[in-house]
């Protein structure tokens, strides 16, 4: 989220389209309801179905799964046409007025350069313009045919009200409708939110369904105000702060990237993060990357990270692929080429896409260990469960280990929600029988391997010998020492670079925060975005004041929210070029005339003029971006592109299939449905009762929602002979499963390119192990196949069939 | 909207783990079931309400299962029979169910959810406590609190019949009637139910009654500014009125919201009893009226037999009669 | 001292919640002989409050856990009850269905208690002591890094890149478990690299 949850109150108009608010996240959402109750704030929501959040909503509309861009292109172009813009803002803190290569442009669904081979693009046009002083080249005017404004007006031009009907299947009155009441928001003082979740991002174009958003808000002028903002409800209590700490294949803390065997010299890797301004005066804050890698480098091997050795460059892993991601993981394990697998605290059987080739994949391991406070379907995938897991123990040859871990209510530290509050918590409950922490687990697997290396010597052992363990009690190492690990400290004594006669932190001591961080090895810092959690002035994810000065929800003295306790991103942006609140009633931030102050931590340097410097302080334009210039694979602009699996051609292309660019490994490939043998549209879902596939572990959720079921509408079930409440059988290219079925009225069939599409809604909590009935979730039917830009798998759009079945599972 | 409505005087706080008196108590009686002379009570005690804005309700059942917790009940883990509601009815261990209701509406042609939380209305007039045959089973308190007391119970299930909102709901188990207390343990030391605790959305409030309907006017008026021109509180006099009110978007259908009743009376049954002298109506049910028989009764078995319901009947329509 | 706020304001939804300014008007206040009577006694009574988050989603309600018995002060403590924080900014007290039925979570019948092994082509777990386990894990992860480590590219590049193990982390870890995951997993040259945050 740019902004918190508690700022959802001073909004206008929510618009909650991809995701489902109310059910997944409703103490939440209860900040929608106080908006409607206390400012009268209207409530949209777009859906394939009627949700739960649709039943308290102001206006609903129906869309077909996976044309989510269509639509917002559909309503910029709206925007656009009807001056419904906020100008002052997209004329200079957008790049609307950037000029673009002459080379770049789009025709037939593709952008230029695309390599059908390669299934990727050649991306050297999609960029500025660069003048002879080394900056891009702008049109203030916004008259240049070249500027991203006319490329954008151009670009959108396709998704008439009759397209987006034509393609969604979201009637033209209602989206127009919908038009209208966004429209509103362009004026400065009326501000939209935009609530969204797995519903635009498990496409295989998810990142551009968000970039459609994003980009409409900007036009609206709603990003870094009160109330606005682009508003991930991420899943999980802690998604957020792994994501945040680097957790993945490609990344280190703070959103640094691990190198790439292109870069094999610090050199190399440093230099092509200089990151210089695109405009005069910009901030171009991203040139501190040196500092943040080499205190990230100190906080990993300490000493053994010098300037002499470029910081321990050859300790890091470099890719050869963008990502080893979990597709491509089982992917390879599949193919016999994964040994052994850890799984803390997840259940990839029931997470990720195509559960028969999940199956196979772990059977092929030698060893998979499971860490987790409760029985996971994963750690059981070898037990025969009849229907529900179906497989021969005897020729399973993977040996598991399962390890009882604690949970939250038994341990310590701090969980970062999806406004990036880090928030402290305390241990309550005594953890049962042998249950042991993780942090104990990791720290004890890692000092016996590291034991090994050190008695028997082996393949380069120095990043495992050298790894900083200067834990008082190396099998336990405490939250606090981690926390304090995470936020760094000098480790010489540090001055100031304009007055070196002052000091700014003294050896040994806690930095204030990442200001003080230094690219020369004097300080170390494990996560350079946490900095200041844990400072001199203590735990400050440990704070508890509940104050809220003017009312503004930001709630400053709760917690620690990164970067720098600051509650909304760019909020810079909230004033106008002057430095005034856009609307005095939502003030975020002034400019005094000195600097800037208010109710929020400025997210621009504190004594930086308001007409020199642009709010988008992490851009190097100092602008944010329409265009998105090389940085997304699959298009500077969001382009129609249909699921991998859908009734419908692509209308601008009828020969391409789904993300042009998304990675497909030729097993998968083969393995994708066509409407003739599959013709109805399926989609997954979370339901309000369950958590995952946790809460089935518990009675009174699975009391609650016990059994699964999948929910159609009532006129597939009078074409299928399904009755309500019946059992049906629903398959698809890569397996089948059983259910009961919800026949309902808030799911209708849509009208899409002259075809009826039926949508079958699929909810995702049920397994084989827990308390609520055994049932299947609707990955053992989903295709393996991932988003363009970040692999997150296409759950939300795919094909299948159905039946009635009289067959009673043999359980 | 202007906030013109008075913030109740209320507003959510911690539980207290120090010990606490209760709030009230016996003291505060004004209704024993099955027992006549009761004392009036030396205070009258605020009238409180759960609030139930149908309008914030988004469904997700955190009310079921705060009640779950904090009753300590085991509902079954039953199955899927095509619809949201599970368990699929109120049970004695499941004392409050959201019923979901797809209703178009025939003059926008739109789908409405309408959501309702089912469970005691706490009415002013108690049809089960009327009903009742054993004396201290059922008990109002001043605040308009209705309490099933369970070590007086017979289960006989006549506050069922007696209920005009089906409420009640006999244990097979233990043979004792059980419905929602309104949290009287958690109101005696100052703390709301646990529903309107856990609610998410704040669908569900409690305090003072009045403090309520100010509440429900305000949301009133919201809901009009949106269109709904008959939102409307329900709040029905046929029972004197109920500590558990809603705000309905379409007060002018009750019946809409998972068979709401349009206007719930107690049953004329049940008031043939009340009309009848009691002893007429303790014999009807087989029941002496000597407390001190009531014991060695009720040893024999919980049950009233059909032919006794039949002679109650025929009491109450020979006093139609008349 | 983790219960205590250092500073509180009184914070209320467009809604309500019984609070102590209204207790006056309920009946209490007056000084009462103890009425044994209906009223269930009050379950969290003595109870040892803890505060905590709601591991659930990234909405990360404030909850209060009690327990009987007080692990801060060393001893063994049961949890019997949660409920959501009202001194909480974000839910103000309230818990959505899951989190509600937080404590259900925590004595599910299914929580795991003890290691346990399963063998090549077994039908069944096996129990396992911790030092087993472990010493079986570091085990296979030396001798599979040892065979597997690619230390350069066919261009002679230092690559340190171990991509015959996985590691998948976890979504609802503490920061500080991220941490010494991430240190512990990248010191070894693993790049099969995940989270949730995948999917």
């Amino acid at each position: 989220m740019t902004n918190a949850w508690t700022d959802i109150k001073n909004t206008d108009l929510v618009v909650v389209m991809g995701g489902n608010a109310a059910e997944a996240h409703p103490c939440g959402f209860k900040w929608v309801t106080e908006a409607k109750a206390n400012r009268g704030a209207k409530l949209i929501v777009v859906d394939p179905r009627y949700t739960r959040t649709a039943s308290v909503s102001d206006f609903y509309a129906p869309i077909r799964p996976g044309s989510d861009i269509s639509f917002l292109m559909g309503v910029i172009r709206w925007c656009m046409e009807n001056d419904k813009v906020q100008w002052e803002y997209v004329r200079n803190y957008t790049n609307a007025a950037f000029l673009v290569k002459e080379g770049f442009g789009w025709s037939d669904g593709l952008f230029t350069g695309y390599d059908e081979e390669k299934r990727d693009y050649d991306k050297e046009s999609w960029d500025y313009q660069i003048g002879e002083d080394g900056y891009a080249r702008i049109d203030p005017t916004l008259q240049d045919p070249r500027c991203v404004w006319n490329l954008l007006k151009a670009h959108v031009e396709a998704y008439t009200p009759e397209f987006v009907e034509n393609i969604c299947g979201t009637p033209k009155d209602k989206f127009l409708q919908i038009c209208e009441m966004i429209g509103e928001c362009s004026a400065p003082d009326r501000v939209m939110t935009s609530m969204y979740a797995l519903g635009w991002t498990q496409h295989s174009k998810g990142a551009q369904n968000i970039r459609g958003m994003a980009m409409l808000q900007l036009i609206l002028g709603n990003i870094g105000m009160r109330g606005g903002g682009m508003n991930a409800l991420r899943g999980h209590s802690n998604i957020q702060g792994l994501t945040d700490l680097g957790l993945m294949s490609n990344l280190i803390p703070g959103y640094l990237n691990i190198p790439t065997e292109k870069e094999p010299d610090w050199q190399t890797y440093i230099s092509a993060r200089g990151f210089k301004p695109l405009r005069p005066n910009q901030t171009s804050y991203w040139q501190n990357y040196p500092k943040f890698m080499v205190s990230f480098m100190k906080a990993m091997w300490g000493d053994a990270a010098t300037a002499e050795n470029d910081w321990a460059y050859h300790y890091l892993p470099k890719l050869d692929v963008p990502t080893y991601d979990v597709l491509r993981m089982f992917e390879l394990m599949k193919h016999g080429q994964i040994n052994l697998y850890f799984c803390q605290g997840f259940n990839p059987l029931l997470s990720f896409p195509n559960r028969a080739k999940l199956t196979e994949a772990l059977s092929r391991l030698k060893l998979l260990v499971v860490m987790d406070p409760l029985e996971t379907e994963t750690a059981h995938f070898w037990e025969n469960h009849g229907i529900h897991n179906d497989v021969d123990s005897a020729a399973i040859q993977t040996e598991v280990l399962e390890l009882p871990t604690t949970c939250f209510a038994e341990d310590e530290g701090a969980l970062v929600n999806s406004g990036r509050w880090l928030q402290w918590h305390w241990a309550g409950g005594t953890p049962p029988g042998e249950a042991r922490h993780d942090t104990w687990i990791m720290a004890n697997i890692f000092l016996r391997l590291r034991k090994l290396y050190q008695d028997e010597g082996g393949v380069f052992p120095d990043p495992i010998l050298n790894l900083t363990w200067d834990y008082a009690d190396p099998s336990e190492p405490t939250p606090e020492e981690l926390a304090r690990e995470m936020n760094g400290r000098a480790l010489k004594t540090v001055y100031d670079a304009k007055d070196p006669s002052t000091v700014l932190v003294e050896a040994g001591k806690q930095v204030k925060n990442f200001t003080q961080l230094q690219d020369d090895g004097s300080t170390m810092c494990g996560c350079w975005i946490y900095s200041g959690c844990w400072n001199e002035d203590g735990n400050n994810m440990a704070r508890r004041d509940n104050s809220d000065p003017g009312d503004a929800g930001m709630f400053l003295n709760w917690s620690f929210a990164w970067p720098v306790n600051r509650r909304i991103l760019y909020n810079r942006a909230s004033a106008d070029m002057q430095g005034k609140p856009w609307d005095p009633d939502r003030k975020l931030i002034e400019w005094t005339g000195e600097k800037w102050e208010g109710y929020d931590v400025p997210d621009i340097g504190v004594t930086s003029k308001p007409d020199e410097v642009m709010p988008f302080i992490m851009n190097q334009e100092g602008a944010s971006r329409l265009f998105t210039r090389g940085m997304m694979r699959d298009g500077p602009f969001p382009t129609h592109m249909e699921p991998f699996e859908s009734p419908l051609k692509n209308v601008f292309n009828d020969k391409m299939r789904g993300n042009p660019v998304s990675r497909v490994f030729a097993d998968d490939a083969a393995q994708f449905a066509t409407s003739d043998e599959f013709p109805f549209v399926a989609t997954s879902y979370r339901l309000t009762e369950h958590f995952h596939y946790w809460t089935k572990h518990n009675k009174v959720n699975a009391s609650l929602q016990p059994e699964f079921f999948v929910e159609i509408s009532e006129e597939l079930a009078a074409e299928k002979g399904i009755a309500k409440g019946g059992r049906v059988r629903v398959w698809g290219k890569r397996g089948e499963v059983w259910a009961k079925a919800v026949v309902t009225k808030r799911i209708k069939p849509m009208i899409c390119d002259g075809k009826t599409v039926h949508v079958v809604g699929i909810p995702l909590h049920w397994g084989f192990k827990g308390a609520a009935k055994k049932g299947w979730g609707p990955n053992s039917l989903t295709p393996f196949v991932g988003d363009a830009n970040v692999e997150t798998p296409e759950f939300k759009a795919f094909l299948v069939n159905i039946e009635p079945s009289t067959e009673e599972p043999v359980a | 909207m202007s906030g013109t409505a008075p913030q109740p005087t209320t507003a959510a706080a911690n539980p207290p783990v120090q010990p606490m008196e209760a709030g009230f108590g016996t003291r505060d009686l004004v209704r024993v079931s099955a027992t006549a002379d009761l004392p009036a009570p030396d205070r009258q005690l605020t009238k409180l309400a759960k609030l139930i804005d149908v309008s914030k309700c988004i469904g997700c059942k955190a009310c079921q299962s705060a009640c779950v917790e904090w009753n300590d009940t085991t509902p079954e883990i039953g199955e899927n029979v095509g619809v949201y509601e599970n368990p699929h009815d109120l049970t004695p261990d499941m004392f409050t169910l959201m019923r979901f209701s797809e209703w178009e509406n025939p003059a926008t042609n739109e789908l409405e959810w309408l959501i309702r939380k089912d469970g005691c209305m706490h009415c002013e007039d108690p049809g089960c406590l009327k009903a009742c045959p054993a004396p201290g089973a059922i008990v109002q308190y001043s605040n308009g609190i209705v309490d099933f007391i369970h070590d007086n119970c017979i289960g006989c299930g006549y506050c069922v019949t007696g209920c005009p909102f089906d409420i009640p709901r006999i244990s097979k188990t233990d043979h004792k009637s059980y419905k929602c207390t309104l949290c009287s343990d958690r109101v005696a030391v100052g703390q709301g139910p646990a529903c309107a605790k856990a609610c998410p959305t704040k669908a569900i409030t409690f305090g003072t009654k009045d403090d309520m309907l100010a509440l429900a006017d305000d949301r009133i008026e919201d809901l009009k500014s949106r269109g709904y021109d008959n939102a409307g509180v329900y709040d029905p006099e046929g029972v004197g009125g109920t500590h558990v009110i809603y705000v309905l978007h379409h007060a002018d259908k009750p019946g809409i919201y998972s068979d709401l009743p349009e206007n719930p009376r107690i049953s004329p049954i049940v008031e043939g009893w009340k009309g009848v002298t009691k002893t007429a109506g303790m014999a009807a049910m087989g029941v002496a009226a000597a407390g001190a028989l009531l014991m060695g009764l009720f040893s024999r078995g919980n049950k009233v037999e059909a032919e006794e319901e039949v002679a109650a009947e025929r009491l109450v329509r020979d006093r139609e009669d008349i | 001292m983790n219960i205590d706020l250092s500073r509180r304001s009184f914070l209320r939804l467009a809604g309500a919640g019984v609070a102590a300014t209204s207790l006056g008007a309920m009946g209490f206040g007056e000084a009462e002989a103890a009425e044994a009577a209906h009223v269930r006694a009050f379950k969290l009574t003595t109870t040892t409050e803890t505060r905590n988050t709601c591991p659930y989603c990234s909405v990360a309600c404030g909850i209060i856990m009690y327990s009987e018995g007080d692990v801060k002060a060393g001893e063994t403590a049961e949890i019997m009850h949660i409920e959501g924080d009202a001194d909480h900014p974000t839910n103000r007290g309230t818990l959505c269905p899951k989190g509600a039925a937080l404590k259900d979570f925590v004595k599910a019948p299914t929580r795991l208690t003890r290691p346990r092994y399963r063998a090549a082509g077994a039908t069944e777990f096996q129990d396992i002591t911790w030092d087993q386990a472990l010493d079986k894990i570091a085990r296979a992860m030396k001798d599979d890094r040892d065979a597997n480590l690619v230390q350069t590219n066919e261009d002679g590049v230092a690559v340190n890149r171990w991509t015959t193990t996985g590691f998948l982390a976890a979504s609802a870890t503490t920061n500080e478990t991220a941490w010494l995951t991430y240190k512990a997993v990248r010191s070894t040259g693993i790049v099969g690299f995940d989270n949730q945050a995948r999917v």
